[in-house]
């Protein structure tokens, strides 16, 4: 083959690929925390059926979950502004990742809920706790630990997804690829090397999410 | 300039949206053939054999599918052959879907009860009998709903082809947003129009497992 590979060509582009890198992260790390808040609230709206939030929560979930995350990103990006909403391309790509992850997490989470035996709920309150206590300890902790796998994986989901948001010019880490390949001119080693890159986030991400499982969702029996 | 009515956005973000359909089969039908040779490789016996469909589906896990286009699109181009857009498109979704469904299928072979491998094995039948009497046929009972839900996923993974410019319903409704300024309207409709697709598959695979698990319940 005639073609030689020449991976120096991307390397020295170090300092972009690190900026692209940090965006993605942020993009992610938002989307988690945001996220994962709305699908608590979402999760218990809907588990315990208050009227109009769980149907409102019902219509958001369906609404976001068929239809692809580009689509909402351009909705928010360049169709907002006919209302008179204008982003710019971080606050947008930011919105969309967290209105996403969102819905995601209200399914996943109430799913975590409605697995909790009424039992144990009744237990609680024959204990005398509060309604505060029991929801903290019996319904939102061990659903939490349940489901924080499937939540794990759909936060690296989430992660690899901000890619497309190069598509509106939020400088993550794809924008970085397509910059270096623009100027290297290296198209195929630039996307190699950044999607080892993005493999290695997501190794990275989806054990800080063991950790962060082990030290705070999962507590340990008689500690 | 053109004056574009609504029927005529309607019209072309129909034709988009054939595209999208079409996309979205081959991909279904090519990534499900291709997932089971990578399934049938994941559960080799030959360890390096099943190293490689581990990293395979590792890799197409653990990387954007934007990334995997671009890689198919300008890979492709290295060995000096013009890619088309549609075939860069149906091949990287063809990559990307393998990976998940082998996945998907492997945890459904997984959950039949080990009891049952023995006893066929006991039947003294080979490995490929074992699999087309005994395991496969309640694998697949399992499997169905869950490949039904990862369809929406193939169907919602065809808009990112639209960056690489194929125009199915995402990329013609950039097109029509810029032609006609009216991206709210446009970008509304082309988010209604996947919704029309995705909707009745998530409905009939969420019917799927509910069937599923009351059909377990009731034993």
């Amino acid at each position: 083959m005639a073609y030689s590979f020449d991976f120096t060509a991307v390397a020295q582009y170090h300092t972009q690929l690190a900026v692209g890198v940090g965006y993605t992260l942020m993009l992610t790390a938002m989307g988690a925390v945001l996220g994962v808040a709305i699908g608590t609230l979402g999760a218990v709206v809907r588990a315990w059926r208050i009227r109009p939030f769980a149907q409102i929560f019902g219509v958001y979930v369906e609404l976001i979950r068929n239809t692809p995350f580009i689509v909402q990103l351009f909705f928010i990006f360049f169709g907002l502004p006919a209302l008179g909403i204008r982003l710019g391309e971080l606050q947008a790509a930011m919105i969309a990742v967290v209105i996403n992850l969102g819905a995601y997490s209200t399914e996943i989470i109430r799913a975590g809920i409605q697995a909790i035996p009424r039992g144990q709920i009744e237990a609680a309150g024959s204990l005398a706790m509060t309604r505060a206590q029991i929801f903290r300890h019996v319904v939102l902790q061990p659903a939490l630990q349940k489901v924080w796998p499937a939540l794990s994986s759909q936060i690296v989901i989430v992660m690899l997804g901000t890619s497309v948001c190069s598509q509106i010019a939020a400088e993550e880490l794809t924008f970085a690829a397509n910059f270096i390949q623009s100027r290297n001119f290296r198209a195929f080693e630039t996307y190699i090397v950044v999607a080892l890159i993005y493999l290695l986030l997501s190794i990275g991400v989806r054990a800080l999410l063991n950790q962060i499982g082990r030290r705070f969702v999962v507590k340990r029996r008689g500690a | 300039m053109n004056e574009f009515s609504i029927w005529d956005i309607l019209r072309n973000l129909g034709f988009g949206a054939l595209w999208t359909i079409g996309l979205s089969l081959t991909a279904f039908v090519l990534g499900g053939s291709a997932g089971l040779l990578v399934l049938t490789a994941r559960m080799s016996k030959k360890i390096w054999v099943q190293r490689a469909a581990r990293g395979y589906i590792e890799f197409f896990q653990g990387t954007p599918l934007l990334m995997q286009l671009f890689m198919v699109f300008f890979g492709i181009a290295l060995l000096g052959v013009d890619v088309p857009p549609w075939l860069a498109a149906a091949l990287g979704l063809t990559l990307f879907s393998s990976a998940y469904l082998a996945e998907i299928w492997r945890g459904c072979v997984d959950s039949i009860p080990k009891g049952q491998w023995e006893a066929s094995a006991s039947l003294a039948m080979s490995w490929l009998e074992q699999m087309r009497h005994v395991i496969l046929p309640q694998a697949l009972r399992i499997a169905v709903a869950p490949t039904v839900g990862f369809s929406v996923q193939i169907v919602k993974g065809t808009a990112v082809t639209s960056i690489i410019g194929f125009a199915e319903l995402t990329k013609t409704g950039s097109m029509l947003a810029n032609a006609t300024f009216q991206p709210f309207m446009v970008f509304g409709f082309v988010a209604l129009g996947y919704f029309i697709l995705c909707y009745p598959l998530s409905h009939y695979a969420a019917s799927l497992e509910r069937k599923f698990h009351g059909s377990l319940g009731s034993h």
